[in-house]
């Protein structure tokens, strides 16, 4: 049977025969992080390609239009041939920016998200590193991206896109803290920080937690959108009212660095979703531990990021002001009241909610 | 432990040194960059800063609306109490009723504060 661990055993073998041939085995330490970081990057950009194509073919058939269908088999290499477009593009600064954060912000936009990698656990022992802290982690690591949006709005010397970088900000520092209150309960039940821990806990309950904590999924769900700057929640983005937002002033790669960091950010989102509420890599039903965890995994992040990408389609944008008092007023006394109602029943009930 | 930190900070220098190649293959391919077709453009309107075409009217770098400093505050508080939250989350089960008691007392003097902000309508957006 094939397992993530086992995959990953095969891997360094090789890798350590492979340092041997090249006389490089003192630095297999280092030398095994940079190869993770390398095939992480690889999965990124190749994950995020199929992601736009898969926004592309779910808009088009929630409109019930065909989607692209001219590059490659289904129009899969469309986002590709749009890389090399972007990539070709001239890069147009406008002269009256601030360099420095103006260079910086693209830079952090992805940096940031793609740190938060590091903890996702794909299977069982297949984790770049099981962080006993991975989601106090993952959430500073990943709120990093107000300060690159912040620095784009501000450098950019361009009215659209201060009013962009501020709403945003404000959005995403609103919606940090549900988003943060939400995995409050789930931590309460289990005592872990860590997400193989978690899903063990998961494993060995034999319950997900999207049951008992149903509401703390939907607040997660909801304020992740926030948090990723997606429809109804982008408002930094209006372009009716604000062209562009925040990246107004930006083009070619540059551009593609924020549109890059957005998708990965929505696959942190979805896989910390996926990963706390949704068991993981574990099966739905045991009969079904044939299939390896890694496909059990890959198909619950898809299937958050199909519900984030129906959002789009489904709901209105909400206005500016309608924006904030979701988030303060509706989501953050749910999530507490959650928090309290948890720990009533846990502490009544003896055992796990 | 300390060494899969190590994973940590590869990742950001890797990611910083991709996104440098990034822009580097962007600088080489773009018109007018060292592999691409060069082309002639009057330059200072195309660097411009963008305003729906329209000349640009004085700086953006101005004073801005009070309430983004509002909700920064009140971010900042509850923030900081995610933070006394999450250890607490942690060791919940070990500390049973008390613990749990002192942690409403704590939550409810937030709430309180979250009642006030809505009271005086630091929360409306104008």
């Amino acid at each position: 049977m094939i397992s993530g661990e086992k995959i990953v055993q095969l891997v360094s073998g090789l890798l350590q025969q492979v340092y041997a041939l090249l006389g490089l085995s003192a630095y297999a330490g280092i030398l095994d992080r940079v190869v993770c970081a390398v095939v992480m990057f690889g999965f990124v950009a190749v994950f995020v390609m199929f992601l736009v194509w898969m926004e592309r073919k779910v808009s088009a058939h929630m409109q019930s239009r065909i989607g692209p269908n001219r590059v490659g088999p289904l129009g899969l290499l469309q986002t590709l041939a749009d890389a090399i477009k972007l990539t070709t593009k001239e890069d147009v600064h406008p002269v009256k920016r601030d360099k420095i954060p103006y260079f910086i912000a693209p830079i952090l936009a992805f940096v940031a998200t793609f740190m938060g990698m590091v903890v996702v656990p794909f299977d069982n022992k297949m984790v770049v590193a099981d962080l006993n802290i991975g989601i106090l982690y993952i959430i500073a690591i990943t709120s990093f991206t107000v300060i690159a949006i912040l620095s784009a709005g501000w450098s950019s010397n361009n009215k659209y896109s201060l009013l962009g970088g501020f709403r945003s900000a404000a959005q995403i520092v609103s919606y940090e803290v549900p988003l943060v209150l939400s995995l409050v309960p789930v931590i309460m039940i289990t005592g872990k920080l860590n997400f193989s821990g978690i899903v063990q806990y998961q494993q060995q309950a034999g319950y997900w937690f999207v049951f008992p904590q149903f509401v703390a999924f939907v607040t997660f769900i909801a304020s992740a959108t926030a948090e990723a700057n997606r429809a109804p929640f982008d408002i930094p983005e209006a372009e009716s009212e604000l062209t562009g937002g925040f990246h107004t002033e930006y083009s070619g790669v540059k551009f593609a660095m924020f549109f890059l960091g957005e998708y990965v950010a929505v696959v942190v989102s979805s896989a910390v979703a996926a990963t706390v509420f949704l068991g993981g890599w574990l099966p739905p039903f045991p009969f079904l531990g044939f299939i390896p965890g890694f496909l059990w995994f890959m198909l619950k992040v898809l299937l958050v990021i199909y519900l984030i990408m129906a959002f789009r389609w489904t709901f209105p944008r909400l206005r500016v002001d309608q924006l904030m008092d979701f988030g303060w007023k509706v989501l953050i006394p749910i999530t507490v009241l959650n928090i309290l109602v948890t720990g009533f029943v846990v502490l009544l009930a003896g055992k796990g909610a | 432990m300390l060494e899969q930190y190590g994973y940590v900070l590869v990742f950001l220098l890797a990611g910083i040194f991709f996104i440098l190649m990034a822009f580097l293959t962007g600088w080489l391919l773009s018109p007018n960059g060292l592999l691409g077709v060069k082309y002639k453009y009057k330059k200072e309107v195309m660097v411009d800063t963008y305003e729906c075409g329209v000349e640009t009217y004085g700086t953006s770098w101005i004073r801005f609306n009070v309430s983004f400093y509002l909700y920064a505050l009140l971010f900042v508080i509850f923030d900081i109490e995610t933070v006394f939250l999450y250890p607490w989350a942690v060791s919940f089960k070990q500390l049973g009723m008390p613990g749990f008691l002192e942690m409403i007392v704590f939550i409810a003097i937030l709430l309180v504060g979250l009642a006030y902000a809505w009271k005086k309508e630091a929360l409306k957006w104008e």
